[in-house]
């Protein structure tokens, strides 16, 4: 209850903060380059703008893709709520992870390469492509709600014509490159600590991904709901941390799996910091999916809300440490991401968060497109409370 | 028929010479400050390693099945069939998983350059197809570099370690590592001693991607198949359970 009446003031004050540092760090990405804006080196050339920014963000995006599968393909209609949000979580997402991109790039003036130079070899090249073609495809799965809020009905039609089929391609692309983001790292063998090396990466990128985009859809509903004054979708959210726990326990499992047939299972007991950062990430993972499985803790949006973002943290140390810790030791050198790369990356987040609280205030979001009458009334409310 | 370099560690006297005419090919400064740095870089495409009282030099691989040029997503490194691998800067768009994929970890970026480009070294590509020595070896004043045809160059340490056995690590670096590299190292004591990996797999590295990416169109047309089937079943259940509910 800290954050009653200062509330908009305070974080006003941070966003501010947060942008203005973010500039700054831009003007010294721009001026000085990578070496001028980043503790990246020869031996370390990836660092938080690709392991946050990029593989992060995508994976954080799949909310998307898992809430149409849900709905649209597996017809699971009581979803529907949360199924806009989701689709306006991943486009958003993707958006920003080009930003990103734009930035870690050496050459951001040269991000369409791969798709006139192409080398089918690259999981890279197969990545560009992914991100490319679902971005458009969230864009048109976005579209709509932009159509229904200036009541253009006949574009509307023709959306919905090749929504099945854009749908099945959605899921399939992300289905790619949510696994190749894993597949990145299988040509490290040498350098990927072998705690996170494996040829099962891509399908624990995979699995995992759909375990934070599950996490991701309970996270913003529950903010939304507080922001907007909006009932919680409870018994929606309560039936999604279900299936967040049964995908949890089945990430969790293939994961120490893998460990026992790699016979790695011993690495555990070296003192290192590698064994210590892959404690963390496994316990922010199975700790909320042992609290998920009891009813008690489901129930109370409060709970559920923890354990969503334990989830969320759970798969950020993951992506953190295949994309940067795990890659030290083998790489024979440390790497601290320098200031202007954390502010960078604190923008392209803040950013994230105004821009979904603006759309949602503009364009039917939160509600289903068959109760479009009802809109008049939810929009009056939630324009009140800018 | 590929050319390779032979770097003899045994005869090497860090003469440095092999920088020098490495940085003269490529029109870089070589002061003393720079000889003096010992690992390489955007602006040092070799260099002479000290390990105790023994050299150790170190220059891309120029690997018969390059990570490298698998990784990246726009071709702008090539295999040529004479041997280097060279890089087109043109292409590049700078997103670096050259570097992050060589098991060597030699391409270096112009991290302060605002257009910036990567570098390293291509076993003189140019001067090898018009049958010239590569700069490093014709500078070696003691043939402690050697450029060649591989095959020569194998059977040429072969000899020097049947030769003088007590002298030379008895084996060969660069021939099973990563699938065989163009640089192929000898040394009078364990490679890990002059600063070489020793845990790298004899498989090339582009297998490792390869086994995945060339699932893509069974993913593709499986998942498409899988999916418009349950979308087709559950649709018609759904549309079946609506025109139901609506007789009742």
């Amino acid at each position: 209850m800290k954050r009653k009446f200062p509330k908009i003031t305070i974080w006003s004050a941070i966003f501010a903060a947060i942008m203005a540092s973010g500039l700054y760090a831009t003007y010294l990405r721009i001026f000085y380059g990578l070496g001028g804006s980043t503790n990246l080196s020869d031996k370390f050339p990836w660092g938080l703008w690709i392991a946050f920014d990029v593989m992060c963000g995508v994976g954080l995006a799949a909310g998307g893709f898992t809430l149409v599968a849900m709905v649209h393909i597996f017809n699971i209609e009581s979803y529907k709520p949360v199924l806009r949000p989701a689709i306006l979580t991943a486009f958003l997402g993707y958006v920003l992870v080009v930003v990103g991109l734009m930035f870690d790039l050496g050459r951001p003036d040269r991000l369409w390469h791969p798709l006139v130079m192409w080398n089918p070899h690259s999981v890279m090249f197969e990545v560009a492509w992914c991100v490319t073609l679902y971005s458009t495809v969230l864009f048109l799965e976005f579209l709509p709600m932009v159509f229904e809020k200036f009541g253009w009905n006949r574009p509307l039609e023709w959306i919905h014509k090749i929504s099945v089929p854009l749908m099945i391609l959605g899921v399939l692309l992300s289905t790619l490159h949510q696994s190749s983001l894993g597949s990145l790292f299988l040509i490290v063998p040498e350098k990927l600590y072998p705690l996170w090396y494996t040829p099962m990466l891509p399908l624990m990128f995979y699995v995992s991904a759909i375990a934070a985009g599950l996490a991701m859809t309970i996270f913003e509903s529950w903010h939304s709901s507080r922001a907007f004054g909006r009932a919680l979708e409870l018994p929606l959210l309560v039936s999604m941390g279900r299936v967040l726990a049964v995908v949890l326990s089945f990430y969790l499992w293939i994961r120490f799996l893998d460990l026992l047939h790699r016979n790695a299972l011993g690495l555990l007991t070296h003192n290192r910091i590698e064994t210590w950062l892959f404690a963390l990430e496994i316990a922010l993972m199975a700790v909320p999916m042992v609290l998920l499985y009891q009813a008690a803790i489901r129930l109370r949006p409060g709970a559920l809300y923890a354990c969503a973002v334990m989830v969320l943290f759970g798969f950020i140390a993951n992506r953190l440490n295949v994309g940067t810790t795990g890659l030290e030791a083998g790489s024979g050198t440390h790497y601290i991401p320098k200031w202007s790369e954390v502010a960078v990356t604190l923008s392209i987040v803040a950013a994230g968060f105004a821009i979904f609280r603006a759309v949602v205030q503009y364009f039917p979001v939160f509600e289903a497109p068959s109760h479009a009458k009802a809109r008049a009334e939810v929009e009056e409310p939630e324009v009140v409370l800018m | 028929m590929s050319k390779a370099i032979l770097y003899d560690s045994t005869l090497c006297i860090g003469c440095k010479a092999c920088e020098a005419a490495c940085a003269e090919r490529w029109g870089l400064p070589y002061t003393p400050a720079i000889a003096a740095e010992e690992k390489i870089s955007a602006h040092k495409l070799t260099a002479v390693e000290t390990h105790g009282e023994r050299y150790s030099r170190r220059l891309c691989m120029n690997c018969q099945k390059p990570a490298c040029v698998s990784v990246c997503p726009v071709g702008a490194l090539q295999k040529t069939a004479l041997g280097p691998v060279v890089y087109d800067g043109d292409k590049c768009m700078g997103c670096r998983y050259c570097m992050q994929a060589c098991p060597f970890q030699v391409p270096s970026y112009e991290w302060n350059s605002r257009l910036p480009k990567m570098r390293k070294c291509d076993m003189c590509f140019e001067r090898q197809s018009h049958g010239k020595q590569t700069a490093c070896a014709e500078a070696c004043p003691v043939g402690a570099t050697l450029n060649g045809e591989r095959d020569e160059l194998l059977a040429e340490a072969r000899r020097r370690i049947a030769a003088k056995p007590g002298e030379y690590y008895d084996r060969i670096y660069g021939v099973h590592e990563v699938g065989g590299t163009s640089v192929l190292y000898l040394s009078a004591v364990p490679f890990e001693q002059i600063g070489l990996r020793v845990n790298l797999p004899n498989e090339p590295l582009p297998e490792t991607t390869w086994r995945v990416l060339e699932l893509v169109p069974d993913v593709v047309s499986t998942g498409s198949v899988l999916l418009g089937g349950i979308w087709w079943i559950t649709n018609r259940r759904a549309e079946v359970a609506k025109k139901e509910g609506r007789r009742k």
